[in-house]
């Protein structure tokens, strides 16, 4: 049986890895914004914006750090643009969100223009001597792209700001009640701002991934609606740090399930395959949901509500 | 000093009505830099993009076949909006709409079978259309999950969809491997209204769908409904309407009319069915819906407006070379303004001096 060799299961762990770090970056940042009360649905748009610009950045000065940089520097832009919207105009975030994807598509597709059919070289995987070169496991656990650890490690110290300092304690309640915190003498708008410009920040890291260390290129539309799953994991993960990357795993073994399926040749039309990742974020979203309550969920009280602070 | 938001006590009519034209104004202004940004002379690429599809008959022919399924879809989306009810999949329900009305057609195929075709597909269209829009509605209803990401995960499930079909079961024996059906039968295709030229009947069902929701929304109580569930939830609740029941309501009739237009699309316009022939209908209905203040007069003017943006970027892209996605940008760009300046409607800007304690302003 192929799929019982250890080399296979090493590859499939492999490939979920690496379809689940984009998920996992840009569903961490959307998280914070999300526990300080903002509703950002633009995060498919500031990814493909971090894609571009990162591709860009990359193919310019032949550096992947100098790529990431830039996609870095394209979400918080784009997260920008989205804060002064809701934040500074007290527009519906449903509607400003959704005015950011379709502008970041038609963005990043004028930036990738001239960039059709150019390739790059991806970011480098670890090599440690010894370590990496332990069967089976080395490779998963010292032989990852620096986007990998850095992913794991940004959630980390989310955990540790939202549950361990004053700061996100606050961060925290502002998500909860606004109007109690802005009474405590709380900047919530500031506050807010801060934290949509860190997940557009995270976003576009999460984009950038894609033609830094996924495929060498820069194609139009290639987040392939990942930015609507990281959403969706949030969701799954009841805003709660620790279950994201269990959601965020699980989504990218969904996304790969497809071509492993085609490797064993099984009978399946590969359309069915490509639309398991949305089908089963459905599915997901609708038994979550049911849950809800029961779960210890942390759903911010004032997620998507406009704030305009009286004074 | 700092720029702060203010309450207005009363809605401004004055800036309701120009909210719109400000913003397409501020969007021509956005506009004129990036085509100077992106070398192009501003007042021949904005005269190529607004002004010379309104110079010829063909263009104007052109202009009302783009314009008849943004109108159609964006009043049904705007009925969603008003509820405060988030249908953001209405791209997927056009294209299942398209694929159920096809079905009747690919079936009846060289069959000769008469009249009855064509207002069947009609109605399967809308049937697969409205029954697609359940699913997000009833999700939302019976368990509470998000209306908004459910709706747009189903966009992919149903390009895939249509994707498998056309590659596989319905594709055309004749057809030299290209992923396409065969084309419909003359009983299969919308009737054309002027001979000679492309403009069908899915004009008129615009107009009449545009009718039928402006009568619904002023003179009906279920148009009463709608507008206070969305404006007024705690007040909707007190005259003992249900909230869920609009859901279901609101997305069946948006995902009847998106799933209308989807096989007019493809039994007027395009003959047969295959994959990407929606250039993104059902997003920039959104625009459309937002930019005509969700009422279905101003949605058919601001339908009118959106075509003419995609016939100026095809234009545009021929002409003078400039990338097609432009138009995704300007749409965008259009998107941002339309929202900022309702929000003037009920909010005013005033300049206030720093002082201590004043930290909650505009960052």
């Amino acid at each position: 049986m192929q799929f019982l060799e250890p080399a296979f299961l090493q590859a499939i762990v492999l490939s979920v890895i690496a379809a689940s770090t984009p998920l996992l970056l840009a569903a961490s940042g959307e998280l914070v914004a999300e526990r300080a009360g903002v509703l950002n649905l633009g995060l498919e748009g500031m990814m493909i914006m971090g894609a571009a610009c990162g591709f860009a950045g990359a193919y310019f000065t032949d550096s992947v750090i100098v790529g990431a940089l830039a996609g870095v520097l394209a979400g918080v832009f784009m997260s920008a643009v989205f804060a002064a919207l809701t934040l500074g105009l007290a527009v519906n975030q449903v509607a400003a969100g959704l005015a950011l994807t379709i502008f970041g598509i038609g963005l990043s597709g004028l930036i990738g223009a001239g960039f059709v059919g150019a390739r790059i070289e991806t970011a480098p995987h670890l090599h440690l001597p010894v370590l990496t070169d332990i069967a089976v496991i080395g490779n998963i656990a010292f032989g990852q792209d620096a986007f990998v650890y850095a992913s794991l490690a940004l959630l980390a110290g989310i955990w540790w700001f939202l549950y361990r300092t004053r700061a996100g304690l606050v961060l925290r309640a502002v998500g909860d009640n606004h109007v109690s915190a802005h009474a405590l003498g709380y900047p919530v708008l500031r506050i807010r701002f801060w934290a949509v410009l860190f997940g557009g920040a995270c976003a576009g890291l999460g984009g950038a991934y894609l033609p830094l260390a996924y495929t060498p290129f820069f194609i139009p539309g290639m987040t392939a609606g990942r930015g609507w799953i990281a959403l969706a994991l949030v969701v799954f993960a009841s805003w709660l740090p620790g279950r994201l990357v269990i959601g965020a795993y699980l989504f990218g073994f969904v996304t790969i399930l497809q071509l492993h399926f085609q490797a064993l040749h099984v009978p399946v039309p590969s359309q069915f395959m490509s639309s398991l990742p949305y089908l089963a974020t459905v599915l997901v979203l609708i038994a979550i949901s049911r849950r809800r309550g029961l779960a210890g969920s942390a759903t911010p009280a004032s997620l998507g509500l406009v704030f305009v602070p009286d004074r | 000093m700092q720029l702060v938001l203010e309450r207005r006590a009363e809605r401004s009519t004055t800036v309701a009505i120009a909210s719109p034209l400000i913003a397409i104004a501020l969007t021509l202004l956005t506009m004129t830099v990036l085509f100077a940004a992106l070398g192009k002379n501003p007042l021949i690429a904005l005269s190529i993009y607004f002004i010379e599809p309104l110079t010829d008959s063909y263009s104007l022919v052109e202009l009302a076949v783009k314009a008849t399924p943004l109108v159609t879809i964006a009043v049904g989306l705007s009925l969603c909006y008003l509820a405060n009810v988030w249908n953001i999949g209405a791209e997927g329900q056009f294209l299942i709409g398209a694929v159920c009305g096809s079905w009747l057609a690919v079936r009846t195929q060289g069959a000769d079978a008469g009249a009855w075709v064509f207002p069947v597909m009609l109605t399967l269209g809308a049937t697969g259309g409205a029954l697609y829009a359940l699913v997000p509605a009833a999700a939302k209803v019976r368990f509470g999950a998000s209306e908004i990401l459910t709706s747009l995960m189903l966009v992919y499930v149903a390009d895939l969809l249509l994707d498998y079909l056309v590659r596989g079961p319905w594709r055309d024996p004749n057809g030299f491997n290209f992923p396409t059906t065969a084309e419909f039968d003359p009983v299969a295709t919308v009737p054309i209204l002027i001979e000679g030229t492309r403009l069908h009947l899915g004009a008129l069902a615009a107009l009449a769908v545009v009718a039928v929701a402006s009568i619904a929304l002023s003179r009906t109580i279920k148009g009463f409904e709608i507008k206070v569930v969305g404006a007024a939830p705690r007040a909707a609740r007190f005259a003992g309407f249900s909230a869920d029941r609009l859901v279901i309501l609101t997305f069946l009739i948006s995902g009847a009319l998106a799933g209308l237009a989807g096989i007019i699309e493809v039994a007027g316009l395009v003959g047969h069915l295959q994959p990407n022939f929606s250039p993104g209908y059902g997003f920039t209905a959104i625009i459309v819906a937002f930019l005509g203040r969700l009422n279905p007069i101003g949605i058919l003017i601001a339908g009118l407006f959106l075509a003419l943006t995609f016939i100026g970027g095809e234009q545009a892209q021929i002409s003078i070379k400039v990338p097609l996605d432009l138009t995704k940008v300007f749409q965008g760009i259009l998107l941002f303004y339309v929202l900022a300046c309702d929000s003037l409607i009920l909010y005013r800007i005033r300049v206030v001096s720093s002082r201590p304690g004043a930290a909650d302003a505009v960052p």
